[in-house]
């Protein structure tokens, strides 16, 4: 296990005890299956490193996807004092506000069934995808301002989706203390001609069925039933949100080495949460947050209206409705009870997601009754679970859940192993018709790169952070 | 010879960049990024940048050109055919591109990269030439 000492805590907690420098112990939850992938794995190195960080509160979390990232691994949860404590770019990700949203729908599997192939080869056409993708919008820039401050609002005011759409995002779609004069001129043109575009590497869109239900009382709450059509786009803040975090990065080390404060590991570049450069991040990341909202809304409408026009019915028989859309690469200030005292934090997850549960203020109406509905898309064309958020994961996670199935294989060993193979062909016998705009992201993407997403939420769901609601099976998957 | 060559990392890509001297490997590292990129055998030398940046030591240094050696392309959608070091000295480095905007119908996309990361950034001096070992975020 690298070189870091663990000890075991019950069937899903694995410790690691303060050593060198770390303020707070390391907590990785899993399983015994999944931490022996973790031999090899630097990841828990990772894990150690994020408890030297100033203000860290309690522990430095890791969820069972957990793998290696630079920096903060990926499947990383880390909390900080808001007086004491810092915010890092390297902790939220390059790609901020990556996250996912379902939308569920009047339809069954025998009414796509024969005409599935035509379903996913119009949305291919139709759904901005691929290396350097560009979005059917091209944003003035008084309108890519307003984007920023608005998130999902502003593609709802422009006729992409209903209010009621943003009572089921997380935040309502729209992070508050945007202020676009903290995004640079570089990250505005990156942005300008994105919006509606899934982009690529491990971005979806995908058409599941609904196949098991876990809980029919809470599935009924979401609107989830057996058998049917629902669809799932996994995406981000696009160049805007990589641009915010690069700038900030760079502004970051800087101010480190002014203060000079010893980091094991560049990446780890950070600021306090009260200082101008920690204020001026929170306002530039809470734009890209609201543009990557903004995003998924509008190609959740596009793919309504394709879908529509595939099938030739109208948006009644349609009956698209948003379950949820969750980030899972963000930093929030939220409030939490710390040793019985009532506190605000900033919490950083990084490949991770919020799991609130029932009768939290944070939630809308709609879910507050039931808890959060948490999203966790597996690997391509697996497809993926529907979680619901618990009291253990506000007491011990800081309400957060895993984010999906993490990586196992490298992008360059998933090639490898994917030579002279064909992954669509493999796909297609699983019952999953894959198009992808590059061969290479089908290798890179296949199956066997990640680490089992039953496994992965089995832990979650054991360990108490988050409960299983539905599974959802892919049969039709777009890549970039 | 290649000037670089990848090196594994479970969610993103590294390479690692020689060259016979300093001023060389920072060079190669450029070009690199682009040859990453797009396949740069089609790219023509019709315009010419400068670029210059400043960095506390080597690896800041070389992030910090390369992050604007990236931004050419993800942000002015450019393409870079070659790379002169025209100045290193004091923790600056200036140098003169020539290359040309990205056209679809003419130039083959091979991946795209995202970002420079700072993660285990490593620029050195070895017995055989110089290295450095950079992770991008793809």
């Amino acid at each position: 296990m690298s070189e870091i000492k663990m000890r075991q805590l019950d069937d899903y907690r694995w410790e690691i005890p303060p050593f060198g420098g770390m303020r707070v112990p390391g907590l990785i939850y899993s399983s015994e299956k999944l931490m022996k992938g973790l031999e090899k794995d630097e990841s828990p190195r990772q894990v150690a490193n994020v408890a030297h960080l100033p203000g860290i509160v309690r522990y430095s979390l890791a969820m069972p996807d957990i793998h290696w990232g630079y920096g903060f691994p990926i499947g990383g949860v880390a909390a900080f004092d808001l007086r004491k404590g810092i915010i890092s770019p390297g902790g939220v990700g390059y790609d901020i506000n990556c996250g996912c949203r379902l939308v569920a729908t009047n339809l069954k599997h025998d009414d796509i069934r024969d005409r599935l192939e035509k379903v996913v080869t119009a949305l291919f056409r139709d759904i901005p995808a691929g290396v350097g993708s560009t979005g059917a919008l091209r944003l003035k820039p008084r309108d890519e301002k307003e984007v920023l401050v608005e998130g999902a609002w502003w593609a709802v005011k422009n006729g992409y989706g209903t209010a009621s759409d943003l009572e089921a995002t997380e935040d309502g779609g729209r992070i508050g203390g945007a202020d676009p004069d903290k995004v640079s001129a570089r990250a505005m043109e990156r942005g300008r001609g994105q919006l509606g575009t899934l982009g690529s590497g491990n971005h979806f869109l995908e058409i599941e069925i609904v196949r098991d239900i876990y809980d029919e009382k809470v599935a009924a709450a979401f609107g989830l039933e057996k058998d049917q059509v629902a669809f799932m786009i996994h995406c981000g803040s696009r160049g805007l949100g990589h641009q915010v975090c690069d700038d900030y990065l760079a502004r970051m080390m800087k101010h480190v080495n002014a203060l000079g404060l010893q980091l094991p590991d560049r990446q780890l570049a950070c600021a306090y949460v009260q200082s101008e450069e920690g204020q001026d991040y929170l306002a530039a990341m809470a734009c890209a947050a609201n543009y990557a909202w903004a995003n998924r809304q509008v190609l959740m409408h596009w793919t309504g209206e394709t879908l529509q026009r595939t099938l030739q019915i109208g948006p009644r028989e349609l009956g698209m409705r948003l379950v949820y859309d969750v980030c899972h690469n963000i930093a929030k200030i939220e409030d939490f009870d710390v040793e019985g005292l009532k506190a605000k934090l900033c919490v950083h997850r990084k490949g991770a997601t919020r799991a609130f549960p029932a009768n939290h203020p944070a939630l809308s109406e709609k879910y507050r009754h039931v808890g959060q509905p948490v999203l966790i898309p597996g690997d391509m064309g697996t497809g993926s679970y529907v979680l619901v958020g618990t009291e253990r994961a506000l007491a011990e996670t800081f309400g957060s859940t895993c984010h999906g199935a993490g990586r196992v294989l490298s992008r360059a060993q998933a090639i490898k192993a994917g030579k002279g193979r064909a992954i669509r062909k493999e796909m297609a016998e699983r019952g999953v018709l894959v198009i992808a705009s590059a061969k290479g992201t089908l290798a890179e993407e296949m199956p066997e790169a990640y680490k089992d997403i039953d496994e992965v939420v089995e832990a979650v769901h054991g360990a108490g952070i988050s409960r299983k609601v539905a599974r959802l099976k892919a049969v039709g998957c777009i890549k970039g | 010879m290649k000037t670089y060559r990848p090196i594994d990392h479970t969610a993103d890509l590294g390479i690692e960049v020689s060259g016979k001297s300093e001023k060389e490997l920072y060079r190669n590292a450029g070009i690199a990024v682009h040859d990453m990129i797009a396949d740069l055998r089609s790219v023509r030398p019709r315009e010419v940048r400068n670029i210059g940046v400043e960095g506390r030591d080597r690896e800041d240094l070389m992030i910090n050109f390369l992050r604007e050696i990236l931004y050419l392309y993800n942000g002015e959608s450019w393409l870079l055919k070659n790379l002169t070091i025209v100045k290193m000295e004091g923790g600056r480095i200036e140098a003169t591109l020539r290359g040309e905007a990205f056209d679809r119908s003419r130039h083959a996309l091979k991946q795209e990269i995202k970002a420079v990361t700072y993660h285990q950034a490593e620029v050195k001096e070895t017995p055989r030439g110089w290295k450095a070992k950079v992770i991008f975020d793809v």
